[in-house]
């Protein structure tokens, strides 16, 4: 059934090319796990896009219940965390996910800088790999204070701080971020959901498919 | 069929365990989710007190336009929405509590809201007609009669509950 849908519309269009060039590749055998154990290592970046997979399903459903608002926000989410259906679970798959990206990005990161793989011609790929770094780091940021909880709202004061310390453009930086210049309120509160939700995941996602484009246009590193 | 026929290649077996083993790992990833997503429509109905409206002996047969209100609960956030009822005694005596909120496209009806019809409740947005029981005047836009609300009385007051349509309160 599933066979002849499938031919009925490559017959068309010609489909299989498409995704043969993006999944079918050989994988050599320094990264096989069954080879070498120790290539276990190689599981790390592929690790981190699963999770950020997860993350991003999850919490496209988490906003169908979640309000950014100063009067609702906490509210939404104890609702949704202990009203609906699996809240606690879908809830608790984007909090340790969050954590886990982390994780499986940092590993990811030594893996590519003790194999020296970042070395030439790969150089590119290791400035767009920091550049997600980065973007990643500002979701965890902007996602913490997203319950608007009193952990969420000192937090974010600290981080706007942190911010603040930046010589000359500092105290900009800060009111940019916070929206205001001295409360941490209404408009920080939309503001980070809206950097949370659209802008970042929209940079991330150009930059994981860049970063995805140069790894097979250039191939993975070789053996030790 | 011989034995050898049947023989799972390598590739084959690999597809159907990776198939497998993926299709197990996204039923655990997405159940929770839609589940999650899916909870207003397997949500038991709230059911709703019955508030207390009138005094009977205010009651005539002529119908009187009472306000009330009731206690909603949407999701965290509770509030007091306000409600109407058309109220009289019909000739047996019983108490009939119509919803003023029109069947065609919910605009809300007066009583003797057209002097040309009197004895009949208008809908001012389309024209609409209804008798005093709530039954829809034909060749009017609305299709079915006003919704009735469910009712009590007790100790000589008439408590109100959810406005149904008729045969069903």
């Amino acid at each position: 059934m599933l066979n002849k849908i499938y031919d009925w519309v490559d017959e068309r269009l010609d489909i299989t090319p498409l995704w043969r060039d993006i999944a079918d590749h050989e994988v050599p055998e320094h990264v096989n796990p069954a080879h070498h154990f120790s290539a276990f290592v190689y599981c790390f970046g592929g690790l981190t896009f699963f999770v950020t997979v997860i993350q991003i399903l999850s919490g496209m459903f988490l906003t169908m219940y979640y309000v950014p608002d100063i009067k609702n926000a906490w509210e939404s989410v104890y609702y949704l965390q202990n009203e609906v259906a699996f809240g606690q679970i879908v809830r608790g798959m984007h909090h340790w996910g969050a954590s886990l990206v982390i994780v499986m990005m940092f590993l990811h990161t030594l893996r590519v800088f003790f194999q020296g793989a970042y070395k030439k011609p790969r150089e590119l790929n290791w400035i767009v790999g920091v550049l997600i770094f980065m973007v990643m780091m500002g979701l965890g940021f902007t996602g913490y204070l997203l319950p608007w909880d009193m952990k969420a709202l000192f937090a974010t004061k600290v981080g706007l701080q942190i911010a603040e310390a930046t010589p000359v453009i500092g105290p900009a930086i800060k009111t940019l971020l916070a929206g205001h210049h001295e409360i941490v309120g209404a408009q920080t509160l939309t503001r980070f959901f809206a950097i949370h939700v659209f802008f970042l995941p929209g940079a991330l996602l150009g930059l994981m498919a860049a970063h995805f484009l140069m790894i097979r246009k250039q191939g993975i590193s070789g053996p030790l | 069929m011989s034995e050898k026929k049947h023989r799972v290649s390598r590739r084959q077996f690999l597809n159907y365990t990776l198939t497998g083993v993926g299709g197990f790992m996204a039923a655990g990833i997405l159940s929770p989710m839609v589940r999650f997503a899916l909870d207003p429509i397997l949500k038991e109905e709230a059911g709703q007190d019955m508030v207390a409206v009138a005094q009977v002996k205010d009651i005539t047969t002529e119908p009187q336009r009472f306000d009330f209100k009731v206690k909603v609960k949407d999701a965290w956030y509770e509030s007091e929405e306000p409600r109407s009822a058309w109220v009289f005694k019909d000739e047996k005596g019983d108490i009939v509590a119509l919803s003023p909120i029109c069947t065609h496209l919910g605009c809300t009806v007066n009583w003797n809201g057209e002097k040309s019809n009197p004895n009949r409740f208008f809908c001012p947005c389309h024209y609409g007609l209804y008798e005093k029981d709530g039954t829809n005047v034909p060749n009017t836009p609305p299709t079915a009669p006003l919704h009735r609300y469910e009712y009590e009385v007790k100790d000589g007051t008439l408590y109100l509950g959810k406005a149904k349509p008729r045969g069903e309160a």
